[in-house]
């Protein structure tokens, strides 16, 4: 008998434990309020900050706008830091995933998204990044030998380009507007972004017929000297610097080159957005850099205006694309629960399913600060035309003629 | 030309490195400890003399003492809170305590001024010198950098070998104990090495943002390693040998860069590095010194 009370006792201690961890995996999954929890992760503090504050930033406006409207879909955002470290992303999501996120806006950069995009695919929570621009983050494509390393993650999709994309549309660009007859490229080949791009660049320059006449790398962002990537440009003569990089290292390729009395044409991507927010930074230094990115704060039109001026009054800042980028996938996000009535109720794994199946969906079309008619493939990736800027007096203009 | 030109770049940055290394070498050649917070007091520097030239408008000298003054007091400051109380326990212990010491100062950098990079205005007031029709281009911030590292290794060599400070450092450095017994006040004298470390970060800090002119919290981390790289490729302890070391890497890094390939420059670097030790374990000017480690 007293035997039987033990085991008896074991097993009901052991039965509610079990309870207990059931009612802790329960509490993932819809809030009370009505509002659906949108999670987002970037950096906002360390090298990358500015990204993954603007990202923060435009995000708050956008879920502000949305629930100031008389509408059934609401979101309700949080935003976690990641320092632009992988470890530190995935803890952050882990993070939450115990505040009940129903779906991830983020994260904001490259490596941190590839490692948080294994954990969402695993766990069916839809992601949507504004700006991790590597297809190792919706994975299924490819490499140079054709062969898949990483399988595509189904519930993870793009707001921006891909980095291939990029290094195709500047290749394109070049070529198409004459921009330069011998290029000269200098890229980071410890980051999986530049490297990215100037890989699909010079395949597609040799298709097109563009002279690459140097290449030279940089380790790290960190990287402080570029005289001899510089010299080697020069002495072969480049009159167009290919720079798939971050604004960091470009603002110092810039000083050194005025230095050296080197004056080719500069051209960059989407990381050298943010050039003209360094501190002190000697604008006239990026006179005449060109930039390929999808949003431009001086455009005309109203929604733009809007943004930009909303943004300001809130930040006292000019956005940048990565928070256009950003505005666009709340709303994007905003239209598809509206259409596929998704609620605050639903739970992760059923949004993930819903949001797939509408993102692919090819009648699904949005019109955003970054373009018109935007739709998304199977691949994760979305389908919209980048513009050409270039610096003048401090100020991006369009390039386009 | 582009070879005197690459030639140039690297006794520039070497010589940062040599100025950053000098700093290394003091403190490991009297405290015998490793500061691996080096590189960020020389980040502190460069913050210090950028906030006084564009906030307060001090002219760019004063802004380099003004950086000296509080680096030193940021050198005693670590070394009182930080190392002393581990004087006695393992190197090991001291080790950890730098690295730790190191990631507070990045990351107080971080919460102050933020991680938003600043473009730091150079010091020196000079316009690049051009020769033979723009082919080659000698910037004035290597020149004075150059310059400023020969003159400090002079100083500090000057400075150990015939001051009363000096001999008592140099005291320290053979026997803490015996020092202690001979009337010599091994804390005071510890400090002041810290202190003469530090300012030379501040020197070397500024002139790291002039040349290279981005500003953030991590600013100082890959020169500090490099450098610290330096100051054992030189033979750790020796004075004349961080400078030989510092230069002599820079030109290796360059000229690796240039020559080579730019993505193995680094690991050319640490390979000559490897074969130096290899050939002469104790670094081109280190004396063989038993130590008990």
């Amino acid at each position: 008998m007293k035997k039987f009370v033990r085991v008896m006792s074991a097993a009901v201690s052991a039965a509610l434990v079990l309870t207990a961890m059931a009612g802790c995996g329960s509490k993932a999954g819809g809030s009370s309020d009505g509002k659906i929890k949108v999670g987002g992760i970037g950096p906002i503090s360390g090298a990358a900050a500015i990204y993954g504050q603007a990202v923060k930033n435009a995000a708050e406006i956008a879920v502000e706008e949305i629930n100031a409207k008389d509408d059934t879909v609401k979101f309700e955002f949080k935003f976690e830091d990641d320092e632009n470290d992988p470890e530190k992303s995935v803890n952050a999501y882990n993070k939450l995933k115990d505040w009940g996120m129903q779906i991830l806006m983020g994260t904001v950069t490259t490596k941190p998204c590839i490692a948080v995009s294994t954990e969402t695919n695993s766990d069916k929570i839809f992601q949507f990044t504004p700006s991790a621009s590597s297809t190792d983050v919706i994975g299924g494509q490819p490499d140079k030998d054709g062969n898949v390393t990483i399988q595509r993650k189904d519930n993870v999709f793009q707001m921006c380009f891909t980095d291939p994309n990029q290094g195709v549309a500047s290749a394109e660009y070049i070529k198409e507007q004459n921009l330069g007859t011998k290029i000269a490229v200098i890229y980071n080949n410890g980051d999986a972004y530049s490297t990215g791009i100037y890989q699909k660049f010079d395949a597609e320059a040799k298709k097109l017929g563009l002279e690459i006449v140097s290449v030279t790398t940089f380790p790290d962002d960190t990287n402080s000297d570029f005289s001899a990537q510089l010299n080697d440009a020069k002495d072969k003569g480049a009159d167009l610097l290919f720079l798939p990089i971050y604004y960091t290292p470009a603002s110092l390729i810039l000083t050194q080159a005025a230095k050296m009395n080197y004056k080719p044409k500069f051209f960059g991507v989407d990381g050298m957005d943010g050039i003209l927010t360094v501190k002190n930074f000697d604008t006239k230094l990026a006179e005449d850099v060109m930039l390929l990115t999808p949003f431009t704060a001086d455009a005309a039109d109203e929604k733009t205006q809007n943004f930009v001026k909303k943004y300001k009054e809130k930040f006292g800042d000019t956005p940048n694309q990565f928070a256009a980028d950003t505005y666009d996938c709340i709303y994007a996000l905003y239209e598809a629960c509206k259409a596929k009535n998704i609620t605050s109720d639903s739970k992760a794994a059923d949004i993930c399913a819903a949001l797939t199946e509408q993102f692919t969906d090819s009648s699904f079309k949005f019109d955003g600060l970054t373009g018109t008619g935007v739709t998304w493939a199977k691949s994760g990736e979305v389908s919209k035309s980048p513009k050409g800027m270039v610096i003048k007096d401090g100020k991006y203009v369009g390039m386009d003629k | 030309m582009t070879l005197i030109s690459n030639l140039i770049n690297g006794i520039s940055l070497g010589s940062v490195y040599a100025i950053i290394a000098l700093g290394y070498t003091m403190v490991y050649g009297i405290a015998k400890m490793l500061n691996f917070a080096q590189g960020d007091v020389i980040m502190v520097g460069a913050y210090i003399s950028y906030i006084c030239t564009t906030s307060l408008g001090v002219p760019a000298l004063i802004s380099i003492l003004i950086s000296m003054a509080v680096c030193t007091i940021l050198g005693i400051m670590i070394e009182g809170l930080a190392y002393r109380p581990l004087r006695k326990a393992s190197s090991l212990a001291v080790l950890i305590t730098a690295i730790g010491v190191s990631y507070f100062l990045q990351n107080a950098a971080l919460i102050i001024w933020g991680s938003t990079p600043r473009a730091f205005t150079s010091v020196v007031p000079f316009k690049s010198i051009s020769l033979f029709d723009g082919q080659l281009t000698i910037t004035p911030e290597s020149l004075v950098t150059i310059a400023a590292c020969v003159v400090i290794m002079v100083f500090l060599t000057l400075f150990t070998k015939k001051g009363k400070m000096g001999k008592a450092m140099r005291a320290v450095s053979e026997d803490k104990d015996a020092a202690l017994l001979m009337g010599i006040n091994t804390n005071r004298t510890i400090s002041m090495t810290f202190a003469i470390g530090s300012a030379l970060a501040a020197i070397a800090g500024v002139l790291l943002c002039s040349a290279y002119p981005v500003l953030i919290p991590t600013t100082g981390s890959m020169p500090g390693i490099k450098a610290f790289t330096a100051a054992v490729f030189g033979g750790i302890g020796s004075i004349p040998g961080a400078m030989i070391g510092g230069i002599l890497l820079g030109i290796i890094e360059i000229f690796g860069r240039a020559y080579i390939s730019t993505q193995l420059s680094d690991a050319i670097v640490f390979s000559v590095l490897i074969i130096v030790l290899l050939v002469k374990p104790t670094g081109l000017l280190g004396k063989k010194i038993t130590e008990k480690v």
